[in-house]
């Protein structure tokens, strides 16, 4: 709304950098710099959280365009600019990752002990990174914030993580850049025919047919490999077995919403008519990787893989979501990611609290937790649950709207779609009892300890969270109301209306040749579509 | 409103119970949730007798909205009809008694047992949830919930390897139906543009002409999701194919079978089609469909029901046939009728399974009928109430069963169609074999010699009172509550009874043709239980060496019978296991070996050819040079060529 008002936004995005470098300025022997570093990293990404929440507060559901927009003059004349601002699309996942940051700081309190000052830095690098992307509204600026993430998340796998993390950061960074690289060919492609790298610019910007499908490609692999889908998706089980607890879940819980987000912010509003020209693949990857890797869940022997391709599977029914390219479909995906975000990372700190014990995340070492950890069990059968997506936790809206979306298709994507509901709930129960239930038999369970007092605080939002949005989803749902109408509707106009469509395409072309900063319309970065 | 208490009083005792159970302590937590059970059976009762007797308005109680996303809107809201309020008022009822009976029957239970006291309120406020709702969204939530409380209680002792595996069997085979549920629930609203009951039924004439196209044929739409919908009742109510969960469900403590099998889990399926009833109005084949299964259903699982040893295994396969029963009932129009069998139903089998976990109480936990015998003077009470709920189960005279399973057979032969004929003769059969294996289990449990050690008939007793009371008031329903609600349910009254809450097609007279059936059909099925009662004595009493010798004439059609039609097996071998080694081959050769084979090939290659770019670096001037002369003629060569 406030184009010169308070930037709210830049201060969310860049205040965990002022945080990092307090961290920094700390002197003293290893354990007092250890103690300040998480509790500086506690209390700045609890202020950002404060600050998030009165992005919350003070947003306004009923408009569908970006507000709290700031707009600095960066390269001018290549028509790129500092452009932040959120929408109903971006705002909650904004608070997603605020919120988890600090989680992920608590659950990392006891079980980081190396290098605790460069860990609790790379953490809050990370927030920045994050919250940077969800917020930037100019590609250039996106891209920076997009692959910065790489950085905080490759060092946070490749130094704290397992015996393999080494290769596992490698094969994350390599999957992940490889794709970016097309992405910035893309990048270029569409400034060089608009002119500029303002993304409410290129939503309203009408690109040629064909160069929207080569377009679409090139953000497909650069995406693709982020969301995972498959068959891009193996580096995500070898980073979350070597990830730390804390990175998992950061990895689950937003890092794989970067793909989808992406679709959502670039592929569906500017290459309406290579979406859905290509959405019929999008169907097909979709469908296969739910039951390809559930599947490959059900085998897993070791927890966090089976949550990793887990997290596969439900990504599927995302991409299936946003490609049905209706109201229903797309909120359905924005939920699921949502709630995604907070139940895969709430399963991955379930595992990382028998990890922290046990040092082992083999299943086969576990069995009967249930009768020494009775509160732990609880909170595992919530979050499977969820996972599962039974009504009444957050999992069963986004799932039973991508249903309904998906059904207004095709019938036997809906059917095969929501397969997951039958994997999803085989793979679950069926770690569950290998973990939490059976006779406790292994003599080095038997002095194991139910949840500590912080772990509890670590949980403890989440679980609210997860029923929150089960029982009373419109809390979040009307957040994003709008603006999925409005991205459905324009999406829909642009496909329906082929000559309007060919004739700005005529028109946009002219201007693009007509020289570089010289497109009339490039600076009138609008706060509102 | 009191409605709204009897339904949300179980999940409070439940929180309470289950959140607060060990610090408040066992005894505590079981009161609350009895407590609220009872002030839950109050208010239901109530608000059923207000609507029955007290000529209360029918409606719908408001909670708030739930989903919604554009055109979707869910709200959470009770509807108060008829069809849901009887519901709550045996739903709350049996769980009660259910509730008061485990104080004594777990008494003796290793763990505490307010876990045990949360999950049975918890399944009950479910089960409300569900036969309350007044969209398909909520009573999918319903569905759920009580999938996963019966999860939760099958898999109560969850030290044993057969109740974990039994409970995620119970869940996964409902989640299959349910998927097909779910899907059909997205297409109501495809069709209809709402999932809301009171705009489902009043646009349905509107979409009777409408086609889906599926398997490239064009199907008229609500017998598409006719079908979708029953088969996820099918899933919930066991029905023949989706069956499997149900036997093994007993797995969980005797109480947990009787609530499942009488009054919050398997009826879900039934209340599903009679809720759907003006939609299923127009879906003659969804409906042939429904009795197709029905009839099937409960003649197999009475022919297995015959050769089962396990006393709970044998009253689990009763249920499963009874509910057969009730879809023949529904799917030839007479939704009145197979709500009728439900109620009547619950009260007998929820007596036999309280009375079978008695019999199992006095015989330390013993559940083999080849194991008990003789015992029918030590425990007298409980041998009367199991008289009473065999006599129910069987159809005969004046006890609960013979009202409404006479009406349902009635009901089948009246329509005239070869599908009822194949509902009706299914039933009959499948009457004479309900007789034989309730009596076989009568004269096995109690009559004849002892046949258990000597330890263990010593120690038989009765059960307390806290157990008794509970069956005692079951038996009177199991005697009374067909006599008592005939005349309501499918009598003179039943239009003033149900009103809107279920439909029938101006077209459909079953009911008031009931009446008018031949007085030799109207007794077959009484004749064909006395003839199963005969052949039981005369096989079990009479000449005890018959089964034996049947056996060993009969092996192989024995061998299928004991071993259920082999359907575990056939699943095990069909899905199951193949679906194990795809995912293991998946993983092994699809993930590690071809897909990720690619990058690793890509990051050896990378690595190989460098490894052979660095020998040509020897370090030698004089190959250096040559390689540089080479180089130089070649270019030369080349431009010359090509200038």
């Amino acid at each position: 709304m406030n184009q010169v008002g308070f930037p709210l936004l830049s201060l969310i995005t860049f205040l965990p950098l002022l945080g990092g470098a307090v961290i920094m300025s700390v002197r003293g022997d290893e354990a007092t710099v250890a103690q300040n570093a998480r509790w500086t990293a506690l209390w700045t990404s609890l202020i950002v959280l404060g600050l998030s929440l009165i992005l919350w507060w003070r947003f306004d559901p009923s408009v569908a365009g970006f507000q709290f927009v700031e707009n600095l003059p960066w390269l001018p004349e290549f028509g790129v600019g500092y452009r932040m601002g959120v929408d109903g699309i971006s705002v909650l996942f904004v608070l997603l990752s605020t919120l988890l940051t600090p989680v992920c700081i608590l659950a990392s309190w006891e079980a980081i002990t190396t290098r605790v000052r460069e860990f609790m830095l790379a953490f809050l690098v990370l927030e920045t990174m994050m919250v940077g992307m969800f917020c930037a509204l100019d590609f250039v600026v996106f891209y920076m914030f997009f692959e910065g993430v790489l950085i905080p998340m490759y060092l946070i796998i490749g130094v704290w993580g397992g015996p393999r993390r080494v290769y596992a950061a490698i094969k994350f960074f390599l999957y992940t850049l490889a794709g970016s690289v097309l992405m910035l060919l893309a990048l270029l492609a569409m400034w060089h025919f608009a002119g500029t790298t303002d993304m409410t610019v290129l939503m309203r910007t009408a690109f040629p047919q064909t160069m929207q499908y080569w377009l679409f490609l090139a953000f497909l692999a650069s995406f693709a490999v982020k969301v995972p889908m498959w068959p891009v998706h193996t580096w995500l089980p070898d980073a979350h077995v070597e990830a730390p607890t804390a990175g998992s879940v950061i990895l689950a819980g937003v890092l794989l919403k970067m793909g989808a987000y992406g679709f959502l912010r670039f592929s569906v509003p500017m290459l309406p008519q290579a979406s859905a020209y290509f959405a019929p693949l999008m169907f097909t990857l979709s469908v296969v990787a739910v039951i390809y890797t559930s599947l490959v869940a059900l085998a897993q022997t070791d927890m966090k893989k089976l949550i990793a391709y887990s997290s596969v599977a439900h990504m599927g029914v995302v991409t299936v979501g946003i490609f049905s390219l209706n109201i229903q479909g797309v909120s359905g995906a924005l939920f699921q990611m949502l709630s995604h975000g907070v139940v895969s990372g709430a399963l991955f700190l379930c595992v990382g609290v028998i990890y922290d014990r046990m040092h082992t995340r083999e299943i086969a070492r576990y069995g009967g937790l249930a009768d020494r950890m009775p509160a732990y069990a609880l909170t595992f059968m919530l979050f499977m649950m969820a996972s599962v997506g039974l009504p009444g936790t957050s999992g069963f809206v986004g799932e039973i709207l991508v249903a309904i979306g998906a059904l207004r298709v095709n019938f036997w994507l809906a059917l095969l779609s929501s397969t997951g509901m039958i994997l999803g709930a085989a793979y679950m129960l069926y770690l569950y009892r290998r973990v939490v239930f059976g006779r406790l038999t292994k003599p080095d369970l038997r002095g194991i300890l139910d949840l500590s007092p912080r772990e509890a605080l670590v949980f403890a939002p989440l679980v609210v969270v997860t029923l929150w949005m089960g029982v009373y989803p419109s809390s979040f749902s009307r957040f994003f109301d709008a603006s999925v109408a409005a991205l459905v509707h324009s999406q829909q106009a642009a496909v329906a209306a082929p000559t309007r469509q060919a004739l700005a395409t005529m028109a946009g072309g002219g201007a693009a040749g007509s020289g570089s900063g010289a497109v009339p319309w490039a600076g009138s970065s609008g706060s509102a579509r | 409103m009191i409605y709204a208490v009897a339904v949300l009083a179980p999940i409070l005792g439940s929180a309470i119970a289950g959140l607060l159970g060990r610090a408040i302590g066992d005894r505590a937590a079981q009161a609350v949730s009895i407590l609220g059970m009872v002030i839950a059976a109050i208010c239901g009762n109530i608000a059923f007798a207000e609507l029955t007797w007290g000529g209360a308005e029918t409606g719908t109680v408001d909670l708030g909205t739930w989903i919604s996303a554009g055109p979707f809107h869910v709200a959470w809201a009770l509807r108060y009809d008829a069809l849901s309020a009887v519901m709550v008022a045996m739903v709350t009822l049996i769980s009660t008694l259910i509730h008061i009976y485990s104080v004594g029957y777990m008494g003796h239970d290793a763990y505490p047992t307010y876990r045990f006291f949360s999950y049975l309120s918890l399944f009950t406020f479910a089960m409300l949830m569900l036969v309350t709702a007044d969209n398909l969204i909520q009573l999918f939530f319903g569905w759920e919930g009580v999938g996963l409380a019966s999860y939760l209680l099958i898999g109560y002792w969850y030290d044993k390897p057969s109740a974990c595996a039994a409970a995620i069997k119970a869940f996964l085979v409902n989640r299959i139906a349910d998927l097909f549920f779910a899907v059909g629930i997205a297409l109501v609203f495809f069709v209809f543009g709402s999932v809301e009951f009171p705009a489902i039924f009043a646009a349905v004439g509107q979409h009777a002409g409408e086609t889906y196209t599926l398997f490239g044929t064009a199907w008229p739409v609500l017998e598409v999701i006719g079908v979708l919908l029953f088969i996820g009742a099918m899933g919930k109510s066991a029905q023949i194919g989706l069956h499997t969960w149900l036997p093994d469900a007993m797995e969980g403590p005797t109480p947990v079978s009787a609530l499942i099998h009488a009054a919050t889990m398997v009826t879900a399926g039934v209340f599903l089609v009679a809720r759907m009833s003006p939609l299923l109005e127009f879906a003659p084949t969804a409906k042939a469909l429904i009795v197709i299964v029905g009839g099937s259903t409960a003649l197999f699982a009475a022919t297995v029901g015959c050769t089962q040893n396990d006393i709970k295994r044998v009253i689990a396969y009763s249920t499963c046939s009874q509910l057969g029963y009730m879809f023949i009932a529904a799917g030839v129009g007479a939704y009145q009728v197979s709500i009728f069998h439900l109620i009547t139903h619950a009260f007998f089998k929820a007596l036999l399974f309280l009375g079978a976990g008695s019999v199992i109480h006095a015989m330390s936990g013993e559940q083999d009928m080849r194991q008990m015998g003789g015992i029918w003077k030590k425990i007298p009470a409980t041998y009367v109430v199991m008289w009473i709920g065999n006599l129910a189960l069987a159809g005969i005279p004046f006890f609960a069963g013979y009202y409404s399973k006479d009406a349902i057979l009635e009901a089948n032969f009246d329509v005239g169609t070869g599908v009822g004929l194949y509902g009706f003769v299914c039933g009959v059969a499948a009457a004479f074999l309900t007789a034989f294996y309730s009596w076989r289990l009568l004269i096995m449990t109690f009559h004849g010699k002892p046949r258990a050690e000597a330890k263990i008939m010593a120690h038989v007793h009765e059960s307390p009172a806290v157990m008794l009371v509970p069956l005692i008031v079951l038996a009177i329903g199991a005697v009374f509550s067909g006599m008592g609600f005939h005349a309501q349910f499918i009598g003179e009254g039943w239009h003033e009874f149900w009103r809107n809450a279920i439909v029938n097609a101006p077209s459909n007279h079953v009911l008031a043709d009931l009446e008018r059936v031949p007085e030799s059909i109207a007794l077959l099925p009484t004749f064909m239980g006395v003839l199963g009662i005969a052949l039981a004595y005369v096989m079990y009493v009479a000449a005890p060496s018959l089964p034996g010798a049947l056996t060993r004439a009969f092996g192989p059609i024995y061998r299928f019978l004991l071993n259920k039609w082999y359907f575990d097996e056939l699943y095990d071998a069909v899905l199951v296991r193949p679906a194990m080694a795809l995912a293991r081959s998946l993983w092994q050769v699809g993930d590690a070996t071809l897909i990720d084979g690619v990058p690793n090939g890509l990051a050896s290659l990378a690595t190989d050819s460098s490894a052979q770019v660095v020998k040509l670096q020897t370090g030698s001037i004089a190959i250096y040079a040559f390689s540089m002369l080479i180089g130089l003629v070649l270019l030369v060569t080349i431009y010359l060529l090509f200038r």
